[in-house]
């Protein structure tokens, strides 16, 4: 009795730290024309940040050091958010193309 | 002394098509051979790099280019066949076209570091320039909608190439 009680717990536990994953939201940035719209998005840690890449030719969603996902043309990438901050991130391509992502 | 500035001034105004914007008359298939031309210089400076070049910096540079400038390129063979325009030769194109064979028989004789530094400096200018001529004369004077539009995009392109140009131009001194 004593060894399934704390067998409970313990699934319990396992549960509750899976929980957030099940939480975790995408979010779509797309981009079209050389530009990140929404040009800042905010996200928690654990959720998905899903690029949509309109344009022919290849684009990267950079932040030197902390991240740098390549978008090839007409496709999707995505990145899951593992740490609290905020990034400004460029295209590696083309530096004119800048966007923010808030990790709270 | 005047008459050599004047005469450089005028090949200025030409190759940049920028000054007489206002009363240079360009039309939409002039317009598309401009950009077209203007890429496929582009793409001819990119493969003689990726001949020469051994600097890894240069080398990825090229490629970029090389694979935007196509892309882009395509784009704009697919709209002109769909608005069922024919690209039309004329002086721009053409001195554009005779700017950039001069330069790249300059860059042919050079190797090395002096070439990569060449070539880099004449892809931060050259960006410049066709930026300049697609904001004062190329999107100004585009009537298609559709047209205008891909010029407009074409102008960003440029406009990050052009700053990532002068980031490898800076890296290397």
């Amino acid at each position: 009795m004593m060894r399934k009680r704390s067998l409970g717990a313990i699934s319990g536990l396992a549960l509750m730290l899976a929980a957030p994953s099940a939480w975790a939201e995408t979010i779509r940035v797309t981009i079209e024309k050389l530009v990140f719209s929404p040009a800042e998005i905010s996200a928690a840690v654990g959720d998905v940040i899903e690029w949509d890449n309109k344009d022919v030719m290849a684009h990267t969603a950079t932040a030197k050091g902390d991240f740098d996902v390549v978008i090839p043309p007409k496709k999707m990438a995505t990145l899951t958010v593992t740490k609290a901050g905020t990034f400004d991130y460029t295209c590696r391509f083309h530096p004119n193309m800048k966007a923010r992502l808030q990790v709270r | 002394m005047y008459a050599r500035f004047t005469s450089a001034l005028a090949v200025a105004c030409l190759i940049g098509g920028a000054t007489h914007a206002a009363d240079t008359k360009v039309t939409d298939p002039q317009i598309a051979h401009i950009a077209y031309t203007a890429g496929v210089i582009d793409i001819e400076a990119a493969k003689q790099a990726l001949k020469i070049s051994k600097d890894k910096e240069v080398i990825g540079f090229a490629n970029d280019m090389l694979r935007d400038h196509e892309a882009v390129n395509k784009q704009a063979l697919d709209l002109v066949k769909k608005l069922k325009v024919t690209p039309e030769d004329n002086d721009t194109s053409r001195a554009l076209t005779k700017a950039a064979t001069q330069e790249r028989e300059k860059l042919a004789k050079l190797s090395g570091a002096d070439f990569d530094k060449a070539y880099v400096a004449n892809e931060v200018a050259y960006h410049k320039q066709v930026n300049g001529a697609l904001e004062t004369l190329l999107i100004p004077s585009a009537k298609n909608a559709e047209l205008k539009d891909l010029l407009e995009t074409g102008l960003k392109l440029f406009q990050g190439h052009q700053q990532h140009a002068e980031h490898v131009a800076g890296m290397m001194k």
